[in-house]
């Protein structure tokens, strides 16, 4: 067998690891194995990459200084991954998940231009083999080019649109709020006509290592025009949507340099963000273009004052720990202000109060809750919470009417009756948890102010409903102390 | 035809593929594998979403085995320079992706002591 084949069958290895790796995502338990399947995929495949023919002749002609270098860059990169990984808080991670996946996709369009960089060299070549294979890729609209185009296009959109969601994640003050210009939609198509007018010239025209850059530059603007009207509710649609990106620039690459556990694996990657795309958009009743696109209406369907006026109960910490003294069950609903807040501690700290009392407590996750897939589940997880408490939306719907209380943490939109009930509001039709058929609803809010949708709720109003004014940690903390003194 | 006429014949047959069944090779590779992906991911939890997230992530990091090659290579100057580059990008990628997800998995099943 050549070293070829030898190499090939390694990327086979990895490859396979690769689809065991997702395999075995599907419980708690057998991810782990499944990551530590995943990362063995990927050394066998860097090996490989390390033995593969023009990097070994290269070390045979000149002596290991190639290699050493490659490692010396892969070290400086593990370590920095390894720090990062290690170091950012658990509330932070689809901000850290959102810039991981940006350097990917910058690799991609550096790989995609190292290589035309490359190719175009070695077509001056005197070696008239060599000069002859790298003109036949660069003739027109061949693999080469269009893949060459396509994952400097993608790569770059990847890039920077994971580093605008990520400065969004953190709010760094100049991406906080959405970019609402009203002309963006022609900025972006104009930006779109002059992708497709760089990509097609590059097909046609693949010696021209110019075009690529341009084409980068311009990818680059459009990741971050693409990017910067979505506001924050939206995000676990977009990092979806950047991850599938990632995997696809890495398997554009594969096509670039003709190398299958690229294609493999980046679009295993691909696929896997576009279905936790399409998720998200299910679980918002909106349309992926709606989402990219539309920013949300601004028909309003209710005024605050209406819905309000007068109707608001708000209650202190022992009112509402007197109420939970009579539950056999509560209800606990997460949203995004519990991750601002930090209080998943607390909540557990709450949840262990309760059940001393002999109450039945479980947590009811709303598939867009936080600002990632999954962000509640990693978040209680982190305050020791068992995952079997953590009930899916559709699962726990069904209890609300048997529960005595629920209790609303963080969570707006997601908790809003009016989706169900009222056709013309932004929300209609979006999935919710059904908190107003508890007998009681205690929801912990700073003020009344709207969520993302920016749509006043009916449920704040609420015959059943006690509004708890405060900071949601303090808030939980108190209602513990409470909870304990009563 | 004789075993040994074979062998050239068909090492021949490897080094000039042309070019469209390249193409139509790697589609192929391409298809199934997103194919496989649909098929394997739909079966994921809610709760694993994020964990899935950053696992799939430090896959996408593959692209390191491209950027080895390239840089290993040292065909051009400036080709190795932005293949190295592209190491260190993809590096950080692969072991932050995976530590990460290692990271939050252990959450998910606390030790028993």
């Amino acid at each position: 067998m050549s070293s070829q084949a030898w190499i090939n069958l390694a990327y086979l290895a990895a490859s396979m690891l690769f689809i065991v790796a997702f395999k075995l995502m599907t419980g708690p338990r057998t991810a782990v194995k499944g990551n530590y399947l995943g990362a063995a995929g990927m050394a066998i495949a860097l090996i490989a990459a390390c033995c593969e023919g023009p990097v070994v002749e290269r070390l045979r002609a000149v002596g290991s200084g190639g290699l050493v270098m490659v490692g010396i860059a892969a070290a400086i990169g593990s370590v920095i991954g390894a720090w990062m990984a290690l170091k950012y808080p658990m509330t932070g991670m689809p901000q850290m998940v959102a810039l991981l996946n940006g350097f990917g996709g910058a690799a991609s369009t550096l790989v995609a231009g190292a290589e035309l960089w490359n190719m175009t060299a070695a077509a001056k070549s005197d070696a008239p083999a060599v000069a002859g294979l790298a003109a036949a890729n660069l003739a027109p609209w061949t693999q080469f080019a269009i893949a060459t185009a396509l994952t400097g296009l993608i790569g770059a959109v990847t890039f920077w649109g994971s580093f605008v969601a990520f400065a969004k994640l953190e709010e760094l003050p100049r991406f906080k709020q959405a970019w609402t210009n009203p002309n963006r939609h022609w900025i972006n198509l104009g930006l779109a006509v002059v992708t497709l007018l760089l990509i097609w010239g590059l097909c046609i025209y693949p010696r021209s290592v110019l075009l690529y850059w341009l084409l980068v530059v311009v990818g680059s603007v459009f990741g971050c025009t693409l990017t910067m009207p979505i506001g924050g509710a939206d995000m676990p649609v977009v990092i979806c949507l950047l991850n599938s990106y990632s995997g696809l620039a890495a398997a554009a690459a594969g096509f670039v340099i003709d190398n299958s556990v690229l294609v493999i694996a980046g679009s295993l990657v691909g696929a896997s963000g576009l279905i936790l795309t399409a998720i998200m958009c299910k679980a918002m009743n909106r349309s992926l273009v709606g989402v990219l696109f539309g920013g949300l209406g601004t028909t309003t369907a209710a005024n605050a004052d209406d819905v309000y006026a007068g109707k608001v109960k708000s209650a202190s910490a022992e009112e509402i720990a007197m109420v939970l003294e009579g539950a056999s069950r509560v209800v606990i609903v997460p949203g995004y202000g519990l991750a601002v807040a930090q209080a998943q501690h607390a909540v557990r700290e709450l949840a262990t109060a309760l059940e001393k009392r002999g109450t039945t407590v479980e947590y009811a996750i709303h598939p867009v809750a936080g600002r990632m897939p999954g962000h509640m589940n990693v978040l209680l997880a982190e305050a020791d919470i068992a995952y079997e408490k953590l009930r899916e939306m559709d699962d726990i719907n069904p209890t609300f009417p048997e529960t005595d209380v629920a209790i609303v943490i963080g969570a707006n939109d997601v908790v809003n009756p009016a989706a169900r009930t009222d056709p013309k509001c932004p929300i209609a039709g979006m999935p919710i948890l059904d908190v107003d058929k508890a007998k009681t609803v205690v929801v912990v809010k700073r003020s009344l102010s709207p969520g993302f949708a920016g749509i006043p709720n009916p449920l704040f109003a609420a015959d059943n409903t006690l509004m708890y004014f405060a900071d949601g940690k303090k808030a939980i903390l108190d209602l513990t102390a409470a909870l304990q003194k009563g | 035809m004789s075993p040994s006429l074979v062998i050239p014949l068909l090492a021949e047959a490897v080094v000039a593929e042309d070019p469209a069944t390249r193409f139509i090779r790697l589609l192929t590779v391409f298809l199934l594998a997103m194919w496989v992906g649909f098929e394997v991911i739909t079966k994921v939890p809610q709760r694993l979403h994020t964990p899935l997230t950053s696992g799939s992530n430090a896959i996408s990091g593959i692209t390191a085995v491209g950027a080895i090659v390239v840089a290993g290579a040292m065909a051009t100057r400036f080709g190795s320079l932005l293949g190295l580059l592209a190491v260190i990008l993809a590096m950080i990628n692969v072991v932050g992706g995976f530590v990460v997800t290692h990271r939050m998995l252990e959450m998910f099943n606390p030790k028993k002591k």
